[in-house]
């Protein structure tokens, strides 16, 4: 398994570790709920190295994310990103990006740990005259999230944070170190996401749990960054994004900018989205019992589609999951079934998110 | 981690306290380390009947379900009612609050496969290898 630059910490600290698409990453260092709710009420800090950058640069750069991407790149500008997505012609997601603009020549990727070689040949196959690095050996990932973040990183840097709004970026030195600092997170709390040099990872991290001791800071895994972003519903490649399913079916319309140029996929979704969804991703509350991927839904008795996430939200206490069902069962206050261990659980379509933070 | 002596345990985690016909049984400290935070407990019906080494109950961790197994074959006299409500208990206290459920034994010699509480700590020594 690969190792990322905190890993020595993490066994420090005890965490329980585990493979994460080849990694040896920690699930948790105290505690799921905990560390969820930590971030939450204050602040977490999340390893989060395991994920791919790759750069597209070069006088063609912007034509080739545009051409990769659904999202419309040329709206950035520098010091801007955005949450995207890399599809197939058929429409079928290959993976969900953020890409940050960096300058006009130049655009880093934020891709998932388990995709990135799948990517990176993607996105080769598809330059367009562009130049295509992979640079996931040049950065670690460090991503401070919650109410506090801001508060915490602002101690360690001179970077004007509260002038940088959501998904921009800039770069500049934080705890002495260089980093790309990103207004951007998974866990739907506000939050940082810190890009350095693999050798300043440790520094950087140690700073910052010293900056936010006061505030009660607490190193978070991989199990609160799922159960966070589900809350969240946010999707996850692999659940919500497959190949087998369109940005329009996960929900994620918003995303897909018909009209900015062609894209691959783009004729696949403007059909879909002519002819009308027929597979729609929803979010479920349970009264008792918790739902996992691959769980039948049912209404009426009859199938009509399967989790694809599911757990029992520290927040609401109750079991929540997104799954995809026939588009006729997708209005929220649908009465539906989960079949747990085959038992047929009562369940609610709820409107998405579970949870959104107060402005 | 505790292993206490007046235990006796399976190679599946479980603990079994034997008072005469009766049998009490839960998961161990080690298992509800290795779980992390328990939010869902399915226990069986009073009166079902449960098989040696057959799943009897389930415990849901925030990420993943995970079966708890008969130690001995017999009927469920009593179950634990507070834990669906709280089972979080079983983290906190996996041999007192977080017991599971109380089995009258239907033959005493399957006590003999289950493990001391010496044997059962060098068990999970070995696991952790």
């Amino acid at each position: 398994m690969k190792r990322t630059p905190l890993h020595t910490a993490h066994v420090a600290r005890h965490a329980r570790m585990v493979d994460f698409a080849g990694w040896e990453m920690p699930v948790q260092y105290s505690g799921i709920i905990e560390e969820h709710l930590a971030v939450r009420r204050t602040a977490g800090l999340f390893d989060v190295s395991h994920m791919g950058e790759v750069e597209i640069r070069g006088t063609e750069a912007l034509a080739a994310c545009q051409y990769l991407t659904a999202n419309d790149v040329a709206r950035l500008r520098d010091g801007q990103a955005q949450y995207t997505l890399l599809c197939l012609p058929s429409g079928g997601v290959v993976d969900d990006v953020i890409v940050h603009r960096l300058s006009a020549t130049r655009y880093l990727f934020c891709v998932n740990a388990a995709n990135r070689e799948r990517d990176l040949t993607w996105m080769r196959e598809h330059r367009r005259g562009a130049e295509v690095i992979d640079r996931s050996d040049d950065y670690a990932q460090l991503a401070l999230q919650g109410p506090a973040a801001t508060a915490i990183l602002a101690r360690l840097t001179a970077l004007p944070l509260e002038r940088i709004p959501a998904f921009s970026f800039a770069e500049g030195s934080v705890a002495g170190r260089h980093a790309l600092a990103a207004h951007t997170g998974y866990t739907g709390e506000d939050g940082w996401e810190l890009y350095c040099a693999p050798g300043d990872a440790v520094p950087l991290w140690d700073a910052l749990l010293d900056a936010g001791r006061n505030d009660g800071v607490v190193p978070a895994g991989l199990g609160a960054r799922d159960t966070l972003r589900l809350e969240r519903a946010l999707p996850l490649y692999g659940h919500e994004l497959t190949e087998e399913r369109t940005p329009l079916e996960a929900g994620l319309g918003w995303v897909v900018r018909l009209d900015k140029g062609d894209f691959i996929g783009r004729e696949a979704l403007r059909r879909q989205k002519a002819e009308g969804l027929r597979r729609k991703l929803v979010g479920v509350v349970l009264d008792g019992g918790i739902p996992r991927q691959g769980y039948r839904l049912r209404r009426d008795g009859a199938v009509i589609g399967e989790i694809t996430s599911g757990t029992k939200s520290p927040l609401l206490g109750k079991g929540i999951g997104l799954g995809y069902v026939a588009a006729t069962s997708s209005e929220v206050g649908t009465k539906v079934t989960v079949e747990i261990r085959q038992r047929d659980v009562a369940a609610e379509v709820v409107r998405l998110p579970f949870y959104r933070r107060a402005k | 981690m505790e292993f206490p002596e007046d235990l006796k345990y399976t190679s599946e985690h479980e603990w079994v306290l034997v008072e005469g016909k009766v049998a009490t049984v839960g998961i161990t400290d080690y298992a509800q380390e290795k779980l992390g935070d328990v939010v869902f407990v399915e226990l069986p019906a009073i009166g079902d009947k449960v098989t040696k080494d057959e799943p009897m109950a389930v415990v849901e961790s925030v990420k993943a379900v995970s079966d708890v197994y008969a130690p001995i074959s017999g009927t469920v006299l009593e179950i634990n009612d507070d834990l669906p409500d709280t089972p979080e208990m079983i983290n906190e206290d996996p041999y007192g609050d977080g017991w599971m459920v109380k089995i009258e034994i239907a033959d005493a010699t399957d006590l003999d496969d289950l493990m001391n509480s010496e044997a059962y700590e060098k068990f999970v020594a070995e696991q952790e290898e």
